[in-house]
């Protein structure tokens, strides 16, 4: 029967009919208007990017005019090698990047399942309000958080105030650019770096700078990003968290297994999934550090909150060396793909017991579209 | 033997409500630390600049005054960037809302050639990041001729990638049989679309309009490239520029807060009314 009324229902061979007819067209109609705006707006501006970044055009006229000439790869060579200024610059940049990148992304994940964990673990009219509480600083601008970050670390701020309480005495935080690593040496009485840290370089920047830290005014960024960042992350975990079957735990916790047991052993392994996606999240925002310096504190102190990302920006709007600053945002966008890759083989299922990897497909794979 | 199980379920009972009470204890603890940076903030806004920097951590103005709220309103172009960030908002949540569900909905149920390579296109473009385009879009803008005006600043952000994959995987999660009667009986793709396949999607669209609304409201980076004129000016751009020291003299941290307390204003609406559905987004989003 209902065989029969398909078979009456394409007599003919021309085209799709019945209730497909017409979908050919509609669905490109349908996509057109997104095809076309993200064709102009993200996919031409990559290619023309691309050609700038090959090129010595200085922000006059149109790029693809006549005078504008190819250089090949002098503006990527500039940045990474010569010895010039714009290299120290991309390598100090890079430098506090990479501290940056170092200590949030781990800070933020372990805050995130702490939180996750802890709130998962409250009863459930507290668990809204905690989870309210925590997620709030995730969904307000970064312009306005960093007008805040500015006011609660001035010299005379809320956090300098709380820690006088504590008798402590807080640092000249925004306007501090000595490196927090350096500043722990100084305590052991190394202020001055010695043979092969002095003399040796990478992208203009001694080793011994390299290993500076982040500088004080960046830690205040640090605190920053894990404070805006940890609330979208424990949602990610809470979530993860309430699927989990309870039954695991159960024949854990009969096997005589305490609370720290089972979340290393048992709960954790279970998360791994959702591990990834935070950890990968967390590493591509990371490296994209810019409003913050913007609104906040375009690099200063000593150049000690300049990121590759504001360093492009200015490189190309201020300083109007187009070509370096579409150089330095290729080479920061190898650096974000190269560092998932890393980590995606890092976090690589590796062959596990049988019961692990049954385990495992229990909880579902987590593709994010919704994390800023 | 039964009685010393007994008393192991009782010194256990008793561990539980100590752990439970030291939970408490550390949530509201780090609660504190997450709510009392914003109370201090509108404490701030309301205090004279000499009290915001003789006693920066009272919750509670010995000195009250709008004076940092008059100053803003009356006397700096804040009204004028509210405005462009209200417009753009609006314009770009409508944009999207419809855009990325006729997209969506195209890709999850029209058959058509070249749907793969859309798909295909489209997650390559998510994979790009935002602050890799900075450049990028200027040049486009420019080239275009649309740089300082409200087309460079709206247009580009009309479509999101992100918005329609969500869009695309609701309209594959609802059955096909009321839209299958609706095309039986005679309406077009459109027309279906329109009127049955709309109407349903509205939890979909609401977390779209949740998306786009916050999305744009808080957009930096693209407003910095494709504009520079004061009528042009939006909130985030306007208060990063308050914040790195124009219309100001010495620090006067409560113009600065005050304003950064109003943009977090409608931000923050959104979020207590749709709380719930954000809540669930993000683990719808983990889910799928």
């Amino acid at each position: 029967m209902t065989a029969s009324t398909a078979r009456s229902a394409r007599p003919r061979r021309t085209g799709p009919s019945g209730i497909r007819r017409g979908e050919g067209v509609a669905g490109w109609i349908f996509t057109l208007p997104v095809v076309i705006i993200l064709g102009v707006f993200l996919f031409l501006p990559v290619l023309m990017a691309l050609w700038v970044s090959v090129s010595d055009w200085t922000g006059r006229g149109s790029p693809l005019s006549s005078s504008v000439s190819f250089v090949g790869m002098d503006n990527y060579a500039a940045v990474t090698a010569g010895g010039g200024l714009a290299e120290r610059d991309f390598g100090i940049a890079l430098r506090n990047n990479a501290w940056y990148v170092l200590l949030v992304v781990p800070v933020q994940t372990a805050l995130a399942l702490l939180l996750a964990v802890l709130v998962n673990g409250a009863a459930l009219r507290g668990k809204g309000f905690f989870r309210t509480a925590f997620y709030f600083p995730s969904v307000t601008s970064s312009v306005a958080i960093t007008v805040l970050w500015l006011f609660l670390f001035s010299t005379n701020g809320v956090v300098n105030r709380v820690m006088s309480y504590v008798g402590a005495a807080g640092p000249n935080w925004f306007n501090d650019p000595r490196g927090i690593v350096h500043i722990a040496l100084g305590a052991f009485g190394i202020t001055q770096p010695t043979g092969a840290l002095a003399e040796n370089r990478a992208l203009g920047v001694t080793w011994w700078d390299w290993l500076a830290g982040p500088s004080v005014a960046m830690s205040a960024f640090i605190a920053m990003a894990v404070f805006t960042t940890s609330g979208t992350f424990m949602l990610l975990f809470l979530a993860a968290l309430q699927n989990l079957g309870g039954d695991v735990t159960e024949a854990a916790m009969v096997d005589g297994a305490n609370a720290w047991q089972r979340f290393w052993q048992v709960t954790l392994p279970q998360l791994r999934p959702t591990l990834f996606t935070v950890l990968t999240l967390g590493l591509i925002g990371c490296w994209q550090v810019f409003d913050q310096i913007y609104t906040g504190t375009q690099g200063a102190p000593g150049k000690t909150t300049l990121t590759p990302a504001y360093l492009s920006y200015h490189s190309a709007f201020l300083s109007q060396e187009w070509g370096q600053g579409a150089a330095i945002a290729f080479i920061l966008f190898a650096i974000i793909v190269l560092m998932t890759l890393i980590q995606r083989w890092a976090l690589r299922d590796r062959p596990v017991s049988r019961r692990r990897m049954l385990m495992a497909e229990s909880v579902d794979q987590a593709p994010v579209g919704v994390v800023r | 033997m039964s009685g010393s199980a007994l008393r192991v379920r009782r010194a256990g009972s008793g561990g539980v409500v100590a752990r439970q009470i030291l939970l408490y204890a550390v949530l509201a603890a780090v609660a504190l630390v997450y709510i009392y940076p914003f109370l201090v903030q509108v404490a701030t806004s309301f205090k004279p600049d000499a009290e915001a920097a003789s006693s920066p951590v009272s919750l509670f103005p010995a000195t009250f005054t709008w004076a940092a709220y008059e100053r803003l309103f009356l006397h700096s172009d804040f009204p004028v960037w509210f405005t462009n960030s209200a417009l753009v908002t609006i314009l770009v949540t409508a944009g999207r809302v419809f855009f990325n569900s006729l997209a969506g909905y195209a890709l999850a149920r029209l058959r058509f050639r070249g749907r793969g390579v859309v798909f295909a296109a489209l997650v390559a473009v998510m994979s790009v990041p935002a602050v890799v385009l900075l450049i990028p879009k200027f040049l486009v803008i420019n080239q275009l001729g649309m740089y300082d005006s409200y087309a460079g600043m709206v247009l580009p952000l009309l479509v999101d990638a992100a918005g329609v994959f969500i869009m695309k995987n609701f309209f594959e999660s609802v059955p096909t049989a009321v839209e299958e009667q609706a095309r039986i009986d005679g309406a077009g793709v459109f027309r279906t679309f329109w009127s049955v396949v709309l109407p349903m999607a509205r939890p979909a669209l609401i977390t779209i309009i949740i998306l786009s609304f916050q999305g744009s409201w808080n957009e930096l980076n693209h407003f910095i490239v494709s504009t520079q004129s004061p009528e042009l000016t939006t909130l985030t751009k306007g208060v990063a520029s308050l914040a790195s020291g124009q219309l100001s003299q010495g620090s006067q941290y409560p113009l600065k807060l005050a304003a950064a307390a109003i943009m977090t204003i409608p931000v923050a609406v959104l979020f207590f009314v749709f709380q719930r559905r954000i809540m669930n987004a993000s683990e719808g989003a983990v889910k799928e």
